[in-house]
């Protein structure tokens, strides 16, 4: 987004109810899209970006709308000393909801959040309370400085300016520390975990958030319809809601406010024109809606933000000082030799992966870890990393063992890898894709993200993101997707993004593959730099003149097991290390 | 000898990224045909392309038409056939199972027969013909996979990588059938990683490098060309 | 509680918890082929026990004419999906079975309808006029976007969902039906009452589930719908057209929904819009099956109606709280148990 665009969206938002002619029905209509908005901005950074599908959020609208209905109709209170009260209540039970929905896998997620959606929405049905099927009427409106905000284009302003403020705080989140990580859930848990993020942590995190908006929403509703029922709180709305995150694009927070004004105002015409076709004794409107649901996801499967945003030229990207004071740096480790791996072995049912296998890296050493394919070379790197537990044998980093640790805790000894198959995101920025990296050394919280108090530490996070990116030679590709690169240059953007976790040992998953011969050269030489700074290097590598050439020790695997080890010069010449290779004559 | 299976400036991209580029290559009837080269060299992903499970740009003629615009499923129907890298067998099912399904387009009375056929050429599926495919070893699998192509009674066939992960003893054995099969008037066309085995099975052969072909020529002049050691072992340098 | 009332709500529990299991089966075997969670099974509930409720009444039902509009609509799709290769045999073809077979159909209702013929060839009949729905649903809705995500497919179901739940409303009006029962034979079973209605229940859903044990384990076609749902790159490798297997689970689902819809009518008042409730216990215990396992499926559907049947009795107010909260602890457990991976979507 250009940075005039929301200066200028707030002006137009601000000026829609004095243009003359607007009447109050298209000022009503406008503050049900409002209220739409806040819970799709949820939405889209839950779905969207964090890839968890809910179909519950109607329920959280449900949680605040009820609690300020009891505290004001029934006890009395003000609906601004109510508002807290809704959030906490919200934020209390997404925590709660939220610490068993994070930890569903797959599909069970998405059920998981219907079952529980289904159960709340009975449940507010059920209370004595809340006024079981009938709810709570006589609900107060909000009032300013003694004035009541009862006429919607007095709501309006209060609706709009939550919305504003919360499309504020989110792209803040998005374009920090705390964004980029929750970003990165979607690139898969192993990329994440390896530079330190907590995956089931900053789902809570979002999930939490993404309530408290729609909560924020479901305050507001209460108190502007001055009645709440179960009805909008089910799970046929809350698939509403996600319906609107899709159209509008999931994952663009623009697309949220899109994705509400097309749906709400839809469903809006339908029910007012439909009927006067086709007579009111049938609902044709649900048909048509239903209809228009399935035709729009067949014409714009991405939704309709990214191509109004494809209308206009794409603003220039946010500088980024390349000169910024460096990050912390960590504690050096110095004993030798940096990782010892001793009869590792893994087995996968009967088959045995990894068979005893046993290496050494010093530091500023470089070792390379050859063989054919499925011979257990990046098995291996996965049992380094922790991302597969070892059935046997041990690891260690100078000295300590690390087999059984944490993938987080092992990136946090200065461990840093990058992958055989790429593990970028592509949509995301080579700048930012690669300033993950160094996630663990920064410190900038969600709240310190959101209200923008991060800017010093992310000033200094972008800078090394930047200078590691210059050292890989991607200078000019900074700002473009990383997706767009070559296959080659992204696995070259990986190694920057290991980089930035300032690492004591680096494990290269074929880092010369789809390279070009000046491409390898150039990769060849950072090598041999990084070696002079003390980096010990564990690489994976088919193009064995890059191995040959480059490293001090190669370690032989085939079939799981290490068949040779030694200096390169005698590798080349072992007559079962070129079978292994060039396969047998068949 | 006009192509049975000729493919024209093909293209392939994932995203912006081209991982094959203006291919070009054909296989007469009957002919056994190799396509070598490092990994990600796009080997794959052209056989995916010819089979129809990725869009390209470019042509895919088959019997002297262009099939560029027919579904894989139906690809198989004309004689094409493709045992992917993945194997893609249906692991919760016989080998039996899996095998049926391979004459899933042929018609049942060419199934039993073509059934009895295969059973003769690979006598270890016969024996596991009623264990669950997800249980057998790799070699196993490779046979199924080959078994459940040669069901549908292919005029070519396309192998991804069949000694990928196999024992030395079982890639002899997986390549003595290849061979067997040209006697049979299939034709073949083989993307391997083992380069010698490969070039000794094959009458023709094409050098993939970076998403293009590099070199090609009859297979017994390749396999003494001192250019492929070098791209595969840098003995060179 | 004494032990009459046990018997008698264990009883109503294994009889709901029968129907349940068969959508809970049909939930699966769509969501298997097709990736599709299929909401919209609970309206091939309604559709066909309304249809069958009118047939009993000696009326024509509105299905009958739906039928030839989803054909309708499934043609002028095919037409403009394949206007390149347009072929007068290819029209032809496409012509007889989505215009040719409703009309068939419809004439074939109306001359039964007239006949009144009995609940046998009611049955029949009603299964004849829902069960092509499903491939012309699967044709219009779904096939175009095969390949989206399982996402963007249930809010399709979704809006489908919504739309036959109008249509519903449309051809069969807001008034519930009911239908005599299939067998008004009493067999008094110790305490309780054994109704033949029940009897029916029972030995229709053991048919069926057997009629596709046999269809998935025995026919080609079977095997070819087990083979899309475990490996679908590997079901096209051998020439099997995901459309196909596509339309064929479709067809079962609505056969399903509309033998369910026939079973319990004579129980209890349909309306257009009941479906949706009873398809969600069916769903429930999909879910519970983690939408891949039958047999759990069908073993959870009759724990879902037996836990519903003491419910409602308990705390009759609470049963779908009860329900659904119950699936949440299951949810877990099957992640833990069942950790699919979560790094390619």
């Amino acid at each position: 987004m250009h940075r005039l665009a929301l200066p200028l969206f707030a002006a137009i938002v601000a000026l829609v109810p004095l243009v003359p002619g607007v009447s109050v029905f298209w000022i009503t209509l406008l503050d049900n899209i409002g209220l739409a908005s806040l819970v799709v901005m949820g939405l889209v950074l839950l779905t969207g970006v964090g890839g968890m599908t809910s179909f519950g959020q109607a329920a959280f609208c449900g949680f605040a709308a009820y609690t300020t209905a009891v505290m004001t109709a029934k006890f009395g209170w003000s609906p601004w000393l109510s508002l807290p009260v809704a959030l906490l209540v919200t934020g209390l039970a997404a925590v709660v909801l939220g610490l068993v929905t994070v930890r569903l896998s797959g599909h069970f997620l998405p059920l998981g959040t219907i079952a529980w959606g289904i159960a709340l929405y009975y449940a507010f049905g059920k209370l004595e309370i809340l006024g079981r099927h009938d709810g709570i009427s006589g609900i107060p409106p909000l009032s300013l400085f003694g004035i009541s905000l009862v006429d919607p284009r007095a709501a309006y302003y209060v609706i709009w300016g939550a919305v504003l403020g919360a499309a504020i705080l989110t792209m803040n989140l998005l374009d920090s520390r705390t964004g980029r990580a929750i970003r990165a859930l979607r690139g898969g848990r192993v990329a994440a975990e390896a530079f330190g993020i907590e995956p089931a942590r900053m789902k809570l995190a979002v999930f939490v958030y993404a309530a408290l908006l729609a909560g924020l929403s479901g305050w507001l509703y209460a108190h502007v319809q001055r009645a709440v029922n179960p009805t909008p709180f089910g799970v046929h709305p809350g698939i509403e809601y996600l319906f609107m995150a899709v159209a509008g694009g999931a994952g663009q927070v623009w697309g949220a406010i899109v994705g509400a004004g097309l749906v709400t105002f839809l469903k809006d015409a339908l029910q007012r024109i439909v009927p006067a076709l086709f007579g009111t004794s049938a609902q044709y409107e649900t048909i048509v809606f239903g209809l228009l649901l399935v035709v729009i996801l067949q014409v714009a499967k991405d939704g309709l933000w990214p191509r109004i945003a494809g209308l206009f030229p794409s603003p220039p990207p946010a500088p980024v000082d390349i000169a910024a004071e460096p990050l912390p740096g960590r504690a050096r480790a110095t004993a030798e030799p940096l990782l010892e791996v001793a009869d590792i072995r893994k087995t996968f049912g009967g088959l045995v992966a990894v068979n005893d296998v046993s290496l050494r890296v010093k530091r500023g050493e470089i070792v390379a870890l050859i063989g054919p394919n499925g011979a257990g070379k990046s098995t291996t790197f996965n049992l380094i990393t922790g991302v597969l537990p070892a059935n046997g044998g041990s690891i260690s980093v100078s000295g300590e063992r690390i087999d059984g640790a944490r993938p987080q805790a092992i990136a946090a000894r200065g461990v840093a890898r990058t992958f055989q198959h790429v593990k970028l995101l592509p949509e995301m920025s080579v700048l930012d894709n690669v300033a993950i990296g160094a996630h663990l050394r920064g410190e900038a919280g969600f709240i310190s993200g959101l209200l923008r108090l991060d800017r010093a530490e992310e000033r200094r996070m972008l800078g090394e993101a930047a200078r590691q990116i210059a050292r890989v030679g991607l200078a000019e590709h900074m700002h473009k997707p990383a997706g767009s690169l070559a296959l080659g240059q992204q696995r070259i953007v990986e190694i920057a993004r290991a980089l930035c976790l300032a690492p004591d040992l680096l494990l290269l998953d074929e880092p010369a593959a789809g390279l070009r011969h000046f491409e390898k050269a150039a990769l060849a030489d950072l090598l041999r730099q990084l070696r002079a700074e003390g980096v010990a290097v564990l690489l994976v590598e088919h193009d064995m003149g890059f191995v040959m050439s480059l490293t001090d020790h190669v370690v032989v695997l085939d079939f799981g097991t290490r068949i040779a080890e030694g200096p390169p010069a005698e590798i080349k010449r072992n007559p079962a290390v070129l079978a292994a290779y060039l396969g047998a004559e068949a | 000898m006009s192509a049975l299976l000729a493919v024209e400036h093909l293209s392939v991209a994932y995203g912006r990224v081209e991982a094959v580029s203006d291919v070009s290559l054909s296989v007469a009837p009957g002919e056994i045909v190799t396509v070598i080269g490092a990994n990600g060299a796009g080997k794959s992903t052209l056989l995916n392309a010819a089979m129809g499970l990725l869009p390209a740009r470019g042509r895919v003629v088959f019997d002297g038409s262009d099939i560029g615009s027919v579904e894989a499923e139906d690809r198989v129907a004309l004689g094409l056939c493709l045992v992917a890298e993945k194997r893609e067998l249906f692991g919760a099912m016989t080998v039996e199972d899996n095998l049926i399904l391979g004459a899933f387009r042929t018609g049942r009375s060419l199934a039993a027969e073509t059934l009895a056929e295969v059973f003769a050429r690979f006598p270890r599926l016969r024996e596991r013909r009623a264990q669950l495919a997800g249980t057998l070893s790799g070699g196993e699998r490779q046979m199924l996979a080959m078994g459940r192509a040669l069901m549908s009674r292919p005029r070519l066939l396309m192998l991804d990588e069949p000694s990928l992960g196999l024992a030395p003893k079982v890639v002899a054995d997986i390549f003595a059938i290849i061979r067997d099969l040209r006697a049979t008037g299939v034709a073949i066309l083989l993307v391997e990683q083992n380069a010698r085995a490969a070039l000794n099975a094959a009458d023709r052969a094409y050098v993939m490098e970076l998403g293009r072909i590099g070199l090609e020529g009859p297979a017994s002049e390749l396999a003494s060309d001192p250019r492929i050691a070098e791209s595969y072992l840098g003995l060179g340098g | 509680m004494d032990s009459t009332i046990l018997l008698f709500l264990l009883q109503d529990g294994l009889t709901n918890g029968a129907i349940y299991a068969l959508l809970g089966l049909a939930l699966v075997l769509v969501f298997a082929v097709t990736r599709v969670i299929f909401v919209p099974q609970g309206e091939f509930v309604a559709y066909g026990g309304l249809t069958f409720a009118l047939l009993e009444a000696g009326k024509l039902p509105g299905t009958a004419y739906m039928v030839v509009a989803f054909g309708a609509a499934a043609f002028a799709m095919e037409l403009v999906s394949r206007r390149r290769e347009l072929a007068a045999r290819l029209v032809a073809r496409e012509a007889a079975f989505k215009l040719g077979l409703p009309l068939a159909i419809l004439f074939l209702a109306k001359a039964v309808v007239a006949a009144q013929p009995g609940a046998v060839v009611n049955l029949v009949l009603t299964i004849a006029i829902v069960a092509p729905i499903g491939p012309y649903l699967y044709r219009v809705a779904f096939q175009p976007i095969a390949d989206a995500s399982v996402l963007v497919l249930l809010i399709t179901a979704v809006g489908v969902h919504l739309a036959m739940t109008g249509i519903g409303l449309v051809f069969f009006g807001a008034e519930g039906l009911r239908a005599p029962p299939i067998s008004s034979a009493v067999l008094p079973v110790g305490p309780i009452v054994v109704t033949g209605q029940n009897l029916g229940i029972y030995a229709i859903t053991a048919a069926l589930i057997v009629a596709l044990y046999l269809f998935f384990g025995r026919t080609i076609t079977g095997k070819a719908l087990r083979a899309t749902a475990i490996n679908r790159i590997g079901a096209r490798l051998v020439g099997i057209r995901l459309a196909l297997s596509g339309r064929i689970a479709f067809t079962l689902a609505a056969v399903i929904g509309a033998v369910s819809g026939v079973l319990i009518v004579p129980m209890t008042t349909l309306y257009y819009d009941t479906g949706f409730l009873v398809g969600l216990k069916g769903f429930v215990a999909a879910i519970i099956g983690g939408l891949v396992s039958y047999p759990l499926t069908a073993a959870a559907a009759l724990l879902v109606g037996v836990v519903e049947a003491f419910a409602s009795f308990h705390a009759s107010d609470w049963k779908e709280v009860i329900v659904f909260t119950l699936l949440l602890p299951v949810l877990l457990i099957r992640s833990w148990t069942d950790p699919h991976s979560d790094e390619e979507e």
